[in-house]
């Protein structure tokens, strides 16, 4: 029990897999597999992910495809959005007793 | 592992990195808020390390298990209990992939985990080096087994680390129906003949122990302990949770009329605990480092398995690149 595997006999590329569990309902990541193509990643995903039948259909994206947001710029990046308070509902004055909904 | 998390020999020796106090409060502070920790946040190295260290066992121990049970899928005892258990170690692969996959997450690539496994070099749970001698044995496992492994996860759930709590998640969903299939046998076994009767309860002699011992060492010796608590790594100790284990599964045995094979076994009213005996920890440690009864077959299965399948992950990289029209570069790296 010395004999790694050998180099050419390495895992594939990485797929993120995301699942929809109904219809009309967002696609939410699931977690990842690893497969040589495409239709091989989808084959994977639905063995790894989709094994109760709940799920009726797959996203299937090259890990490396996928641009994230730091977690260091979860302050800056995000900040302008907390500022603009007049973005929300509460910012404006409505006469009492009138429902505007 | 299911709890386990046993330290090797390189662990202990591995240098204590420095890290950077102001860092490291910070880190602790979102741990004390029940923040999650995701893979691109800022962690101390031996948070990363135990981490790395406890999934890729409990990983291990997913694919290993698969072994013992996988061994009674022809004798099944007809088409119901064969269909079962296909699905349970399907499941049980399923879990495996679960897990590497957050333990890559950490910066360590599959590959390099499933070689240590086939070297040697990597620590499972020990129950699974134990034989499965009788179709009882796959009741006792589901009801046992998978039954302290559901105790476990359900705390690992809320674990601080996202991708291990997430794949936890989806793991107990699958768990609950691996326990009550096993916990069908046993009921169905303590129902039949004699020679049935003393099947089930020679499985449960044999199970019993060395399920008590998947929560891994006692408290007094479990050195990690305390760090894994801090970082609600984990959220009990072990002793903590073998006594919800055993709280919970005395009163199943009571009602289909198993004993557990424990003496001294009784119920303390003032704690609300069912008080069990001393564990073999002798035996725990033989088995965990190397010396059970399937230690060496379990190791040769999954050796075996590895390189029976390799012509499969030849083919599969070959037809890719042939499609991609790329030329054949072994696969390693190829483009996805
Ligand atoms: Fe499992
Ligand atoms: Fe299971």
């Amino acid at each position: 029990m010395d004999a790694p595997a050998a180099p050419a006999d390495s895992q594939w590329p990485l797929w993120e897999v995301f699942t929809q569990e109904a219809q009309g309902a967002p696609h939410e990541h699931a977690g990842s597999v690893h497969a040589v193509d495409a239709e091989q990643a989808l084959q994977n995903a639905r063995d790894v992910f989709g094994r109760r039948g709940k799920v009726i259909s797959l996203w299937v994206v090259p890990t490396e495809a996928i641009v994230a947001s730091a977690p260091s710029d979860a302050g800056p990046f995000f900040d302008p959005g907390a500022e603009k308070a007049y973005r929300h509902p509460y910012f404006y004055k409505v006469p009492k007793g009138i429902r505007v909904y | 592992m299911y709890g386990a998390n046993v330290e090797t020999a390189a662990d202990r020796k591995a240098p204590a990195p420095v890290e950077d106090p102001a860092l490291l409060a910070e880190f602790q502070a979102r741990i004390d808020r029940g923040e999650s920790i995701e893979p691109k946040d800022w962690m101390p190295a031996r948070y990363r390390r135990q981490l790395v260290r406890m999934m890729s066992q409990h990983a291990h121990s997913e694919i290993v298990g698969m072994l013992p049970e996988g061994n009674w899928i022809t004798r099944a005892p007809n088409l119901r209990r064969k269909m079962a258990l296909i699905a349970k170690v399907q499941d049980e692969a399923g879990h495996g992939h679960y897990i590497y996959c957050g333990t890559e997450t950490l910066g360590v690539s599959r590959d390099e985990l499933v070689d240590d496994l086939l070297a040697g070099r990597a620590k499972y749970s020990q129950i699974f080096n134990y034989p499965t001698l009788t179709w009882a044995d796959i009741g006792v496992i589901g009801w046992f087994v998978d039954g302290a492994a559901i105790v476990n996860q359900t705390v690992l759930a809320k674990a601080s680390y996202g991708p291990y709590a997430r794949a936890m998640i989806r793991i107990c969903k699958e768990e609950n129906f691996h326990k009550r299939q096993g916990f069908e046998i046993c009921a169905v076994l303590s129902q039949g003949t004699d020679a049935q009767r003393e099947m089930l309860q020679d499985a449960v002699n044999r199970w019993w122990w060395p399920s008590l011992m998947m929560f891994g060492p006692s408290d007094t010796d479990s050195p990690n302990s305390r760090d894994l608590l801090a970082w609600r790594i984990k959220r009990f100790t072990n002793d903590e949770l073998r006594q919800r284990f055993v709280n919970l599964t005395v009163p199943q045995a009571q009602a289909i009329g198993v004993r557990l094979p424990d003496p001294d076994l009784r119920y303390d009213a003032d704690t609300q605990n069912w008080v069990f005996g001393e564990i073999d920890w002798a035996e725990f440690w033989a088995v965990v480092n190397g010396n059970g009864p399937c230690n060496r077959e379990r190791l040769a299965a999954r050796n075996k398995a590895h390189a029976d399948g390799a012509w499969v992950r030849q083919a599969a990289t070959a037809y890719a690149a042939k499609r991609a029209g790329a030329p054949r570069d072994g696969g390693s790296t190829a483009a996805a």
